[in-house]
């Protein structure tokens, strides 16, 4: 019951927090941005000098940043607080207890297990006492199903591998996909173009890990040019990160191609090649940055795709990223474990989407005199 | 959208004679477009016969999916099993055709759910407005900043109870992170048309909020509904293929079939089988459902 009731009030101060005037938010954004830094850098620099860093970080957000940015920081902390709650209900109400065993345990064991790993009953304390942990010690908490380990220590050396394999994924969707999608766009209806937009849907048509599969049978197996899976040096990075950015490419070289479609139609191009230029120019220089801001409001949601799609590669490939121990901590009830984690993905989706959103207010202005 | 095209110049080239100015309905216009569409016709007929064939094939031909028969473990394609057997010697014809039906009836009731859900969201969303819009859009760009799978995974938890397999939290789970996107395109539909002069005239004759929503602009969003929709069911497929490849799919899906088939891939033997035909199967359906999504969008919205 204690978890419903906790799910109903994140979401009112969500909502709530969607009724403030712009200005307000804007603030609201720098002191998020202050406090969220002062909370990370007091461990490693001590208080005095995170406040101090965190001060200047925020002023100079409130100058610098545009607003749209300072809105959406402004949406993180709650948002962050929301991701916790959304989590510990959903876990809380969920059948099963991280202390099931085949035998029952006796209640007064249960208990002491309970008090130990700081595990309540109810999620209104287990919430209670997670977010004092973490905001006051920084502390992700024990794993309460592998021995002797803290989630810290779980996610540390796994976090890099995710953010490898993540990274490299996305910018090869993205290399491949615009360069695909704007060859066919600039000749629609052509060889290239068919050619192109037939193997993207296929790429849209297929699990990934069918395509990693087949890219495995090839390159691993016939071929013995990549090794079959692990992690371990450039050569074993390669068959994962393509066998996810694969599904990605495809999507945005279909964004690509109806971008620059329609921007090779806009009265700006035809102005650009009756003044002269080179069609080169006019394509690098005019036409490829309007063309191209459907991909980048995409990349958001492409990150997060990514993400989640890693979790069927790592499997794949026994890749040791973060998604083996949130798959993990789920089935166990390992509620410590699958709060880190769902931390740690959500705060790289969140930091993506900011860089996409400076991004975007820097590839088109317009977007913020909208805003403004 | 321009859903009402000027139905005199349409009528005017093909019916030359007086006062025979026959109105077309946008469906019907549409239909036109997108028959004159090559692929999407042919997405649309691969679809029926897979759909076809997965309903009826099996009582025709009286396969079964669950006879194992130990002596034919791993057969390649034979006369006798035209697409081999599996490990338990199980017919893997049947076991496509029978697991096509659970992957599309998966992708259909997920579907299904994620329409109810946003369009009922987006549409209230437009309608009120204001800050109730910014709430309930707040919790959209939420959710769309946590990667689903998570959801998917945290929401099936729910359903622990039931037995490993079964379909309904799978559903449920699909259905809950699928509506996202759809509740973002219809506010959008609602909002551009909720200043039209139709709308006002309808308020003006003292039409309720709901009325509104469900006679006025529910109707004028169809399209890109139908749209949406039908490019949701190939990634709700999808995503249930992940989560079987994971372990925590529906019995016997496309998802699962092709997970087996992965899992038998090794550098001695090549069972070939297991992994190319519920690929084929699964590949050429969300192919065929995106040809026809695309070939329906470009009929609707003839102007994108």
């Amino acid at each position: 019951m204690s978890a419903a009731l906790l799910l109903l009030a994140a979401l009112a101060v969500l909502s709530a927090l969607a009724a403030l005037p712009l200005g307000v938010m804007r603030v609201l954004g720098a002191l998020g941005l202050a406090a969220l830094c002062f909370a990370i850098a007091r461990h490693a620099l001590g208080d005095a000098a995170a406040l101090l860093a965190a001060l200047l970080l925020g002023a100079a957000a409130l100058r610098l940043a545009p607003p749209r940015v300072l809105r959406r920081i402004a949406f993180l902390i709650p948002s962050f607080a929301l991701l916790v709650t959304v989590t510990t209900a959903l876990m809380y109400l969920a059948p099963g207890s991280p202390f099931a065993q085949e035998r029952a345990l006796a209640p007064s064991v249960e208990a002491a297990l309970r008090e130990r790993y700081g595990v309540p009953e109810s999620a209104f304390a287990f919430f209670q006492s997670y977010a004092e942990r973490l905001l006051v010690a920084g502390d992700l908490g024990p794993a309460l199903k592998v021995q002797g380990r803290t989630v810290a220590e779980l996610l540390a050396p796994a976090l890099p591998v995710s953010l490898a394999l993540g990274g490299s994924a996305l910018l090869l969707a993205l290399g491949l996909g615009v360069a695909l999608g704007v060859r066919a766009g600039l000749r629609p209806n052509s060889a290239v173009d068919h050619a192109s937009m037939g193997l993207a849907l296929l790429g849209i048509s297929l699990p990934n890990f069918v395509i990693g599969a087949a890219l495995v049978i090839v390159f691993a197996l016939r071929l013995g040019w990549l090794p079959v899976a692990g992690w371990g040096g450039f050569a074993s990075v390669v068959l994962p990160s393509v066998t996810l950015a694969l599904p990605y490419a495809a999507v945005i070289a279909r964004l690509a191609r109806a971008g620059t479609v329609e921007a090779m139609r806009q009265d700006f191009v035809r102005t650009a090649r009756a003044k002269g230029l080179p069609e080169r120019t006019v394509v690098w220089k005019h036409a490829l940055r309007p063309a191209l801001m459907p991909v980048v409001s995409y990349l958001g949601p492409a990150a997060a795709g990514i993400l989640t799609g890693s979790f069927v590669v790592e499997t794949l490939f026994g890749v040791p990223g973060m998604g083996q121990w949130f798959v993990k901590g789920a089935i166990n009830r390992d509620y410590p474990v699958v709060l880190g984690t769902a931390l740690f993905y959500f705060a790289l989706v969140s930091l993506f989407n900011l860089a996409v959103d400076l991004a975007y207010a820097w590839l088109d202005p317009r977007t913020e005199q909208e805003a403004a | 959208m321009s859903f009402r095209e000027p139905a005199s110049a349409a009528g005017a080239r093909s019916e030359p004679q007086m006062n025979a100015v026959v109105g077309r309905g946008p469906w019907i216009l549409a239909w036109r477009r997108l028959r004159k569409n090559r692929a999407a016709l042919a997405g649309g007929v691969l679809l029926l016969a897979i759909v076809g064939a997965c309903l009826l094939l099996p009582a025709l031909l009286a396969l079964d999916a669950h006879a194992t028969a130990p002596v034919l473990r791993h057969t390649p394609p034979s006369p006798g099993h035209w697409l081999g057997t599996d490990a338990l010697g199980r017919d893997l014809l049947a076991r496509v055709l029978v697991g096509g039906r659970t992957s599309l009836a998966v992708g259909l009731a997920a579907t299904l759910a994620s329409v109810l859900i946003g369009v009922v969201w987006g549409g209230a969303a437009g309608l009120l407005g204001g800050a109730a819009d910014e709430a309930l859009m707040r919790i959209v760009d939420f959710l769309y900043g946590v990667p689903y799978m998570f959801l998917v995974i945290l929401v099936m938890l729910l359903f622990a109870d039931t037995a490993r397999g079964e379909a309904l939290p799978v559903f449920v789970a699909l259905g809950l992170v699928q509506w996202l996107t759809m509740a973002r395109i219809v506010r959008g539909q609602v909002l551009a048309l909720r200043g039209s002069d139709f709308v006002l005239a309808a308020r003006a004759v003292g039409a309720s909020g709901p009325r509104i929503l469900f006679r006025h602009l529910l109707p004028n969003c169809l399209g890109p509904i139908v749209v949406y929709a039908t490019l949701t069911v190939p990634s709700v497929i999808i995503l249930e293929s992940y989560l079987s490849f994971l372990g925590l799919g529906v019995e016997l899906s496309w998802g699962q079939l092709v997970a087996e088939g992965v899992a038998v891939v090794n550098p001695i033997q090549s069972r070939w089988w297991l992994l190319a035909f519920p690929s084929a199967f699964l590949g050429a359906t969300l192919l065929a459902l995106n040809f026809l999504g695309d070939g329906l969008r470009d009929a609707l919205d003839p102007s994108g």
